[in-house]
């Protein structure tokens, strides 16, 4: 594979693809939220449990799409969980300055953590849309827009 | 050109030298992510032959002037290249006369353009249209517009798992409500060929005028409109290896006559004054505003080029393509075909167990291949297959079997990364 398109499928990007973490529905959540990529078709729903102290208790997502949408929703929701919604929203920027490439080379892998694996989506423009689907809606879902967020 | 020097040679013989047509090509010469262009992705567009680009570049370089009216030389000779682009055309299509020939900006043009003046004029409340599950939105959209407008009613044949017309369901459809027929002639998602003439005949013992969107035949089947009997039809240039923003809109004279403007402007009146209008003759009344000229001479030498070549010498050549291209295709695990039509134009798509058509998309294109990804513009069939999207690859005269080796390898490489 070329080193490009190495960076781009990394081996959990393709892990999560496979086996995608909190795959599931959520009965009755206190939020929730639709995404939907007319481009390629990708849909997702998030839903969220939310505590009176503004602790995400629990995060998951349904849907169907593109390797890097699915793995993108799959690290999303590992990560989120026991996060602040504070904390949330600030992730959700700092995850599209890194696939929007507004940070250049000037991220530490450490900062990231697991997500810095979608760095190499920089690369693709056309495939920016994939990895940020699920943030766009989980953004949406936190404010309690339940109207369906579309990205092309 | 051989990309692969130990692909398999396939037991079919090539109709023509299809390295000699290559050489007409220049964009194919191309090498993308270090690889060889192998471009399969000719249903979206067709790449144009050196014939069509000099004839551009002639254009603009020694006969660039407004056409008609004109009484300078240039004018003339753009007058007589933009009007000989007509003949060509309504030689090619075995039109009666050059008045059916209208200069569109392509299918969807051609087609709103029937919607917005004959379907306005025509259509009532209670009134039925007739389109296909198999429709391109540019063949759905313009009728549902006007159907809202005008309180009709869109009706829709089925298609069956192997994306075929529900004949039978088409026939029940008809009554003495049904005021028109829009339908593909091929479908650019599925490659299924209609059977227009049977559907024509049917609706014309109703009385129905029947529309062909033939953007995806134009390039692969020899069409004789006096034989189909069709009262319009529609293709694109650049879909027949012509320029963008050219195309055809067919019109038997007697529609065309009754049928009001499309569009207001210059080049379409006789006589204006500001009481009345009196509108230009066929096919001037709906060709508005200055129209692409170049992209006209651009779409004639096309049609030269195809014809020296070989309309029917194509259709074998992309058959046989595709015939091999299925074939091998069928041997990999996990993988349908989207589309299995008996009578099929060269359109081969396919979805892979899980692996989703935008990331095959992209594998293959580091592959150097280029195929579509998506809905095709026809969700309304991928919904009927459940599906979000399928991988299309799509050949054309210059397309080698060479180059199907490539795209399957592409793909194994890719089931292997995904497994």
């Amino acid at each position: 594979m070329q080193q490009e398109l190495r960076e781009l499928y990394q081996q959990v990007i393709l892990d999560h693809n496979k086996a995608p973490r909190n795959f599931r529905k959520i009965e009755n959540p206190t939020n929730y939220a639709e995404g939907y990529n007319p481009l390629c078709g990708d849909n997702v729903t998030v839903y969220l449990m939310i505590d009176d102290n503004n602790i995400i208790q629990d995060i998951s997502f349904q849907g169907s799409g593109c390797a890097i949408s699915k793995a993108s929703a799959s690290l999303m929701t590992s990560i989120l969980k026991g996060k602040t919604v504070e904390e949330a929203e600030k992730l959700f920027n700092k995850f599209h300055d890194l696939v929007t490439d507004k940070l250049g080379d000037n991220f530490s892998v450490d900062e990231f953590g697991k997500l810095a694996v979608f760095a190499g989506v920089r690369e693709f423009p056309a495939r920016v849309k994939c990895a940020s689907l699920a943030w766009h809606t989980m953004l949406n879902a936190l404010h309690n827009k339940n109207e369906k967020v579309v990205t092309e | 050109m051989s990309i692969r020097s130990d692909a398999a040679l396939p037991s079919v013989n090539t109709v023509y030298d299809v390295n000699r047509i290559r050489e007409d090509f220049p964009i194919l010469k191309q090498i993308v992510h270090g690889k060889p262009l192998v471009y399969l992705d000719n249903a979206a567009t067709t790449q144009k032959p050196l014939q069509v680009l000099k004839e551009l570049e002639k254009y603009y370089y020694t006969m660039n002037a407004n056409i008609h009216r004109g009484v300078h030389a240039l004018s003339q000779e753009a007058t007589e290249a933009y009007e000989g682009s007509r003949i060509k055309i309504k030689k090619f299509i075995n039109a009666l006369g050059k008045n059916e020939i209208i200069f569109t900006r392509g299918t969807t043009e051609s087609i709103n353009l029937v919607a917005q003046t004959y379907g306005r004029k025509n259509f009532h409340e209670g009134d039925e249209i007739i389109i296909s599950h198999m429709e391109h939105h540019s063949n759905i959209v313009p009728w549902q517009l006007i159907c809202e407008e005008r309180k009709a009613k869109l009706r829709v044949i089925p298609i069956d798992e192997n994306g075929e017309l529900v004949f039978e369901e088409f026939e029940k459809m008809l009554n003495e409500k049904t005021k028109f027929v829009s339908i593909v002639y091929a479908s650019n998602s599925l490659g299924t060929v209609n059977p227009v003439k049977k559907i024509i005949d049917l609706a014309h013992s109703f009385n129905v005028p029947v529309l062909i969107d033939a953007a995806q035949a134009v390039n692969h089947l020899r069409i004789d409109v006096q034989e189909l009997d069709c009262d319009f039809l529609a293709f694109s240039g650049h879909k027949l290896y012509g320029p963008t923003g050219i195309g055809i809109l067919y019109g038997k004279v007697n529609h065309l006559d009754t049928m009001p403007p499309y569009q207001g402007g210059g080049d379409m009146i006789s006589k204006v004054t500001f009481e009345k209008t009196l509108y230009n003759e066929l096919p001037y009344k709906f060709e508005a505003g200055t129209p692409n000229i170049a992209g006209a001479i651009g779409l004639g030498a096309a049609i030269d080029y195809v014809e020296k070549i070989g309309i029917e010498n194509i259709a074998k050549h992309e058959n046989d393509l595709l015939e091999y291209a299925t074939e091998k295709i069928s041997e990999l695990k996990g993988l349908r075909i989207i589309g299995t039509s008996k009578n099929k134009i060269s359109v081969l798509s396919f979805v892979l167990e899980n692996v989703h058509p935008h990331d095959v998309g992209t594998f293959l294109d580091f592959e150097g291949v280029a195929i579509r990804t998506g809905h095709h513009c026809t969700q309304p069939v991928m919904d009927r297959y459940g599906i979000p999207a399928t991988s299309r690859a799509s050949f054309g005269m210059y397309n080698t079997f060479d180059e199907v080796d490539v795209l399957v390898h592409g793909l194994k490489k890719i089931l292997e990364v995904f497994g």
